[in-house]
C-alpha cells in the first residue's frame, strides 16, 4: 500500500501494536516546561522510576516567566516555585535545562527548532498542545497531558491509537498582505474548532511549499485549533537548509545517514487520506476573529455573521458575542482596541517582527494602545536588535520585552484587563485566556501592527506600500 | 498513577449544555501553578462559577443546589483547547467520574481516560434526551455501565451504547495505567531505541 508522510514516520516508530488497542510509539524528543511537568516528576518519584533517556529530554521555562526584569527574582511565589521545581527536576535527572536568564531560554516551540532539536521524521511530544508547531519540519509532533509526560519520562514511549489522516491542500497565489497566520485562520474558520478532531493533518500545495520555515511553523502550530492531533509538512531543501549546522542536528557522517532517512519523507503518489480539503489561496483575505474560539474568524472586511446563517447552537454563538460585546452583522473594521500583543509560539519569530515593523515603520503607536511585543526566544530578540528592527519599533513608540509565553496565556503578569480588547498574534481567543474578562481578536502580525498604529481594527492592506 | 476502578456508576447528573467548552473555562491558566495534584476542584469552571469578588454566580449550574451527582453532561466539542491535564484533574477532584457529551476534543478525552474519568460519547439525539430528563427532574438517575458499554435512564427507559477502545476499557475496569504496561516492556523499548535513526 502507498504510504503518506504521516504513515512513514508513525509506522517507523511503533515499538508494539496492541491488538484492539493503541500503538506503543517511540518518542525521539521530549520537550518539558514548568507548568505541566512537576506532577509528572512527582509521579516518577512515587514509582521509584528514573528518566529513561535524559539526552532525549529538554527543559525550558516559558509559561510562567516574567517578560520584564528577568534578572530579578520572580515575584509571584507560586510561579517561582514552579520554576524552581523544573530546575531541580531537570538537574536531578540530568536533563538539559534552559531556565530564565539562560541564553537559550525561550518558548519551548521556538527554541526547539532554533537549536536543531526539531528534526524531520522525528516523533516529538511536549505537555503543551502547540507542540504541533514542530510538524513544519516533517516531524510527528503533538501535545500530551501530564500523565503522558510521566509516561515519556519513564519509558520514552506513548500509547495512542493511530489517528486518521487528513490532507489540506492550498494552491494558488496569496494576495498581498495575506500571511501564513491568515491561511491558518481561514482553514480553521472553514473546518471549525472540531473539524479535524481525530485526524493528523498533512498540509500540501504550493502555498505551503513557498512558505518560509517560520510561516510553516505558524500554520502547523495552529493545527490544534481545529481539533487535529497535529499537522505536518514534507521536508524539503528549505527544511534541510534551516536545520543544517544547528547545535543538536547531526553532523558529518551522521548527517548523511539522517539525510538518507529524510529523503524518504514524502507522501507517495496515490497514497490515500481519510479526508481531503482543498482551498484556493487567492480566496484568502487578512483574517480576524470576532468571537471566543479560533473558528470564529473571517476576512477582515466582512461583517460578523448572523446566528441564523450558521450551523450549530444559536445560544452558544450569542453567548460568545455577548462576551465580546459585539453584535451580529457588525463590521469589524473601525472597532476600537486597547491592547496589541505580538508574540507567542504562533507569531513570535523574527519574520513576525519583520512584518510588524514593515507597517509601523515611519508611523507612531496610537496613544491609547498598550502594546506588548514579546520575542519567542533570546535568538529572536538578538535578531530584532541585529537587523535594526528594534530601532524602528522604538522610533514608532514601542518597547521590546523579554522572551516568554506572556499574554498568550497570561500566567505571568502580562494580563489584558477585564473588558479590554486585544488584537493578538497568539492562538486562542477563549474567554479569559489573556486574563479574566479579556477580549481577544486573533490576527496576523500585519493586522496587529495596523491596529497598533491606528488604535482600531484596520485592514493592513491600506497601510502597505 | 493507578486510579480507582470503574465499573458501573449510578448517580444524578449536572447539565452544562454549552458547546465548545474549552479547557481555559474548565480551569483557567492562572490556577495551573501548583506542583502537586491537589485542590483543582475548587477552581473548576472558576470564572463561570464565581464573580471577580469570589462570590458565587447564582445562575451557574454548579451553584444550583438542585443539581449534583458524579456525571457532568456537556455540550458538543467538550474540552477543546489546551493539553492541560489539570482540566481533567479539576473535573475529577470536584467529584465527577464521568463526562457525557456528543463530541470530545482529543487530548481532553485521552487525559480523562488516563486518570480514571470516563468520557462517554453519545449521539446528539441522546444528549438531548438526557438533558431534557435531567432538566425536568434533577433527581433523575443515570446509569453508566462500562462492562456492557451502555448509558441509560432507568426512569424513562432510554438507553444507548457507547464506544471505548478495548485496551482502555480494560484499564478502566481494573484501575491499571499505561506506565505499568510500558515498564514491563523496557527491554523491547531499549533495543528499539538503539536502532532509531534519530
Ligand atoms: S506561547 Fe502560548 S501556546 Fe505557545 S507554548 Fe506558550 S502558552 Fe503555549
Amino acid at each position: 500500500m502507498k504510504k503518506t508522510l504521516f504513515d512513514k514516520v508513525w509506522d517507523s516508530h511503533v515499538v508494539r501494536s496492541i491488538e484492539n488497542g493503541p500503538d506503543v510509539l517511540f518518542i525521539d524528543r521530549h520537550m518539558v516546561h514548568e507548568v505541566t511537568s512537576p506532577v509528572a516528576f512527582l509521579g516518577l518519584k512515587n514509582r521509584g522510576a528514573k528518566v529513561l533517556y535524559p539526552g532525549r529530554t529538554f527543559a525550558t521555562a516559558d509559561h510562567n516567566t516574567p517578560t520584564i526584569n528577568q534578572h530579578l527574582p520572580v515575584a509571584d511565589p507560586l510561579s517561582a516555585n514552579q520554576l524552581r521545581a523544573l530546575e531541580e527536576n531537570a538537574t536531578a535527572h540530568g536533563i538539559s535545562y534552559w531556565g530564565l536568564g539562560h541564553e537559550k531560554n525561550g518558548i519551548v516551540h521556538v527554541v526547539g527548532p532554533e537549536y536543531g532539536i526539531t528534526q524531520p521524521g522525528a516523533t516529538i511530544v511536549c505537555g503543551d498542545s502547540h507542540t504541533s508547531t514542530h510538524g513544519a519540519f516533517g516531524a510527528i509532533a503533538f501535545g500530551i497531558g501530564t500523565s503522558e509526560v510521566e509516561m515519556v519520562l519513564t519509558t520514552q514511549c506513548i500509547m495512542q491509537p493511530k489517528p486518521k489522516k487528513m490532507v489540506i491542500r492550498v494552491n494558488g497565489s496569496l494576495q498581498n498582505g495575506v500571511t501564513p497566520k491568515d491561511v491558518a485562520l481561514y482553514i480553521i474558520a472553514k473546518l471549525s474548532t472540531s473539524g479535524a478532531t481525530g485526524y493528523f493533518v498533512e498540509y500540501a500545495g504550493n502555498v505551503f511549499t513557498e512558505m518560509s520555515m517560520e510561516g510553516r511553523m505558524t500554520v502547523c502550530n495552529l493545527s490544534i485549533e481545529m481539533g487535529a492531533r497535529g499537522g505536518m509538512m514534507a521536508p524539503d531543501k528549505k527544511t534541510f537548509d534551516y536545520i543544517k549546522d544547528r547545535e543538536f542536528t547531526p553532523k558529518g557522517a551522521a548527517w548523511d545517514k539522517a539525510m538518507s532517512y529524510w529523503d524518504t519523507l514524502y507522501t507517495e503518489e496515490g497514497a490515500s487520506f481519510d479526508k481531503v480539503y482543498e482551498f484556493e489561496g487567492a480566496d484568502i483575505e487578512p483574517m480576524i476573529t470576532y468571537g471566543t474560539n479560533p473558528g470564529m474568524g473571517m476576512g477582515i472586511s466582512k461583517d460578523i455573521p448572523l446566528a441564523t446563517d450558521l450551523e450549530g447552537g444559536v445560544a452558544t454563538y450569542q453567548k460568545s458575542l455577548a462576551y465580546m460585546n459585539y453584535n451580529e452583522g457588525d463590521t469589524m473594521i473601525g472597532k476600537s482596541i486597547d491592547y496589541v500583543f505580538l508574540g507567542s509560539c504562533t507569531n513570535g519569530r523574527i519574520e513576525d517582527f519583520r512584518a510588524f515593523a514593515s507597517i509601523v515603520k515611519g508611523r507612531k503607536k496610537a496613544e491609547h494602545v498598550t502594546a506588548w511585543l514579546v520575542p519567542g526566544s533570546h535568538q529572536v530578540e538578538k535578531a530584532i536588535k541585529d537587523e535594526g528592527i528594534l530601532e524602528i519599533l522604538e522610533t514608532a513608540g514601542f518597547t521590546l520585552r523579554e522572551p516568554g509565553c506572556s499574554a498568550c496565556l497570561a500566567m505571568n503578569d502580562d494580563k489584558i484587563p477585564a473588558g479590554k480588547y486585544a488584537v493578538s498574534t497568539s492562538n486562542r481567543n477563549f474567554e479569559g485566556r489573556q486574563g479574566p474578562g479579556s477580549r481577544t481578536l486573533l490576527a496576523s502580525p500585519l493586522v496587529a501592527a495596523a491596529a497598533a498604529v491606528t488604535g482600531q481594527v484596520t485592514d493592513p492592506r491600506t497601510l502597505l506600500q | 498513577m493507578a486510579y480507582d476502578k470503574f465499573t458501573t456508576l449510578t448517580t444524578t447528573a449536572v447539565p452544562l449544555p454549552i458547546e465548545n467548552v474549552d479547557t481555559d473555562q474548565i480551569i483557567p491558566a492562572r490556577f495551573l501553578k501548583a506542583t502537586e495534584r491537589v485542590g483543582f476542584g475548587d477552581n473548576l469552571f472558576r470564572d463561570w462559577r464565581y464573580n471577580s469578588d469570589n462570590t458565587p454566580k447564582e445562575d451557574f449550574v454548579l451553584n444550583n443546589p438542585k443539581y449534583s451527582g458524579k456525571i457532568l453532561i456537556g455540550g458538543k466539542n467538550f474540552g477543546s483547547g489546551s493539553s492541560r491535564e489539570h482540566a481533567a484533574w479539576a473535573v475529577y477532584d470536584y467529584g465527577f467520574r464521568c463526562v457525557v457529551s456528543s463530541f470530545f476534543a482529543d487530548i481532553f478525552k485521552n487525559n480523562c481516560l488516563n486518570i480514571g474519568v470516563l468520557p462517554v460519547q453519545v449521539s446528539p439525539a441522546f444528549l438531548e434526551v438526557i438533558l431534557e430528563a435531567v432538566f425536568k427532574d434533577p433527581t433523575t438517575e443515570v446509569v453508566v455501565d462500562l462492562p456492557s458499554q451502555t448509558i441509560r435512564i432507568p426512569s424513562t427507559g432510554d438507553q444507548e451504547s457507547f464506544d471505548i477502545n478495548v485496551y482502555k476499557k480494560d484499564n478502566m475496569l481494573n484501575g491499571f495505567d499505561d506506565i505499568d504496561y510500558l515498564r514491563s516492556m523496557e527491554e523491547e523499548i531499549s533495543s528499539f531505541a538503539d536502532n532509531t535513526p534519530l
